[in-house]
């Protein structure tokens, strides 16, 4: 029996030290009740503390963006913060810039809560909810590209056309947390009652291949919104939008917006960029806005048509079509602004063709979709 | 047989004469790495004097009331380093609680001290010595103030050697451990009077 008593020993003391941890863990760990005071006191959360800003502001139906769900690999979720809350994390100096060191902007998935915190958060924010939809209907739009139409069940989202939502993607298979994502609508603002969204299927992609393979109509999926600033400006100015893929979405919004309301004594060109016929949406509901809106106008280009389709649209990359357009087509002498949408790759690319064009930077309104 | 040493010669004996860092080269790596910082090291030297303190405590009842009576002294390593962990492990819990500006500026040390050498060998020492439990806090708390001595006074001369012209193969860990063998001979050459063995 001896050979068994070093085993017990170690054992014996290495329990008494982790049941030690634990113990000591859940005194540290415990933050008790704790407040936080928004926009100068204009409304006053208390909750139990320890867990990250963003989550204790969710937990209390405020939601602040976050594009990634809480990674720290987006920096949408910033939100400054007025309390001394200690030095900035190394995870949150990349996303930010010396002016917004100086006033105390954090990333709120990153700061933990653990005393009363003052914060300042962008009015805009208290309106945003989280609803509880129904999948209405799903629809291939292309190969990759899937329509989603989400039945909001009596509520209502009031948004500006070319806002986003969040779409709450639950734990399955191998991911064990939930998970959010952000999707431009593509309903416009009055469609009351139901939203839509285009995804793309991104391979390997944990949002994307969720709701490609495992979404069904009539499940119950959260949806948080709106976000956002993408929207067209207030002025007379042409507006040159650029797109690609599933950066059809907030496009889609805003222009049957506009026609709609009536906006359609402004000019507006739309390129579309997708390499054959078959990446192309909505080709013939935009051909046709195209025939019933005099100042709108529909190029889609593509970089590889197929030789059977007898496409005889624009051909070649959408930065030379956009470029040929620029110098020859569009009137130079009217204010212009660009709107692009779509990958951090194609926006960057495109920015330098319109401001190649005499464009200005502070005219260029963009939604990235990294 | 517990040595006959007067607390005082011990305690004075382990910051200076003995120093652990010095005298017994124990603990080296955080203290290179870390010395280039005056507040990092002020903070690592509290936190290792602490650790060392409890830790050796800890150890020493252990081992007088548990290892030794049912004679598993070989077990000592693992008891003494898994004690050691868990006191870092809770150190560190309760440090990011009290001070995160501290817990920040020691950064990867503060766990890397579970595996600094200068702890488990004062461990070792109060054995190997016999110690009482008042010499061994005395020699551990003294241990753990030579080892903060040691890498303040590293840091310092780290502050200086930056505008020294010091040749480029030299730069960085090479001066810096030429600096510590000054250090330790200064150091050893009190040696001859106090001595704990
Ligand atoms: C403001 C905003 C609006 C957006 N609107 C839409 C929209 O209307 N429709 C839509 O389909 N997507 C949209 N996105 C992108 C979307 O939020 C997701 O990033 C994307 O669907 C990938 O999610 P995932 O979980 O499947 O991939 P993840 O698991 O997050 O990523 C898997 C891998 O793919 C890479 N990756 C991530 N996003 C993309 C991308 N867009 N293209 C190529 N590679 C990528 C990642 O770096 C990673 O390596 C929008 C993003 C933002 C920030
Ligand atoms: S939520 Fe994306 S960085 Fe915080």
């Amino acid at each position: 029996m001896n050979f068994l008593i070093a085993p017990i020993v170690v054992a014996v003391i290495s329990g008494i030290l982790a049941a030690a941890i634990s113990i000591v863990d859940k005194i540290v760990n415990n933050y008790g009740e704790v407040n936080i005071s928004i926009n100068g006191g204009k409304k006053v959360l208390a909750l139990n503390g320890g867990e990250s800003l963003l989550s204790s502001l969710a937990s209390q139906e405020i939601f602040i963006p976050s594009a990634c769900g809480g990674r720290g690999s987006c920096g949408a979720c910033k939100c400054q913060v007025t309390s001394d809350v200690g030095i900035h994390l190394p995870t949150e100096i990349p996303y930010l810039d010396k002016k917004e060191m100086a006033e105390n902007i954090r990333l709120s998935c990153q700061v933990k809560v653990k005393a009363d915190i003052d914060i300042m958060i962008p009015e805009d924010l208290f309106n945003v909810k989280k609803i509880k939809s129904k999948v209405l209907s799903i629809r291939d739009v292309t190969h990759d590209i899937k329509e989603v139409k989400f039945d909001l069940q009596g509520e209502e989202i009031n948004f500006k056309a070319g806002r986003y939502v969040q779409l709450v993607v639950p734990p399955y298979n191998k991911i064990k947390g939930s998970t959010q994502r952000a999707y431009s609508m593509s309903s416009k603002p009055d469609d009351k009652g139901f939203v839509e969204l285009l995804i793309r299927l991104v391979p390997g992609g944990i949002a994307t291949t969720w709701a490609h393979t495992l979404l069904l109509v009539g499940m119950e999926v959260d949806l948080i919104g709106p976000f956002g600033d993408f929207e067209r400006s207030e002025t007379e100015a042409t507006m040159v939008c650029v797109a690609g893929g599933s950066g059809m979405a907030p496009f889609k919004s805003i222009l049957y917006d506009m026609f709609e309301k009536g906006e359609i004594n402004r000019e507006v060109w739309y390129f579309f960029g997708a390499r054959t016929t078959k990446d192309v949406l909505y080709l013939e509901e935009m051909m046709e806005l195209d025939s019933k809106w005099d100042k709108f106008h529909f190029i889609a280009a593509l970089s590889e048509p197929e030789e059977e389709s007898g496409w005889t649209g624009e051909t070649g990359l959408i930065t030379d079509v956009l470029d040929k357009y620029l110098k020859t087509k569009i009137n130079k002498e009217k204010a212009r602004e660009g709107y692009l949408c779509g990958s951090p790759g194609m926006i960057g690319a495109c920015n330098n063709v319109l401001t190649a064009n005499d464009i200005t930077i502070d005219n260029i309104y963009y939604d990235n979709f990294a | 047989m517990v040595p006959d040493l007067n607390p005082v010669v011990l305690l004075f004996a382990s910051i200076f004469t003995s120093n652990i860092l010095l005298a017994n080269f124990l603990g080296m790596c955080s203290f290179i790495s870390i010395s280039k910082d005056m507040k990092s090291s002020n903070g690592l030297g509290l936190a290792v004097t602490v650790v060392l303190t409890l830790t050796a405590m800890l150890n020493w009842v252990l081992l007088q009331y548990v290892l030794i009576p049912l004679d598993l002294l070989y077990l000592r390593y693992i008891i003494f380093i898994i004690v050691i962990a868990a006191t870092v492990q809770i150190l560190e819990m309760v440090i990011d609680r009290v001070s995160p500006a501290l817990y920040m500026s020691l950064g990867i040390f503060l766990p890397l001290i579970t595996v600094n050498c200068a702890i488990l060998g004062v461990a070792l020492f109060m054995q190997i010595r016999n110690y009482s439990f008042l010499q061994t806090v005395i020699f551990a708390f003294g241990s753990g103030l030579g080892w903060w001595l040691a890498i303040v006074a590293l840091a310092a001369i780290q502050k200086k050697l930056v505008k020294a012209p010091v040749p480029a193969g030299l730069k960085g860990p090479g001066i810096t451990l030429i600096t510590i063998g000054f250090m330790a001979m200064a150091f050893i050459g009190f040696s001859g009077m106090l001595s704990v063995q």
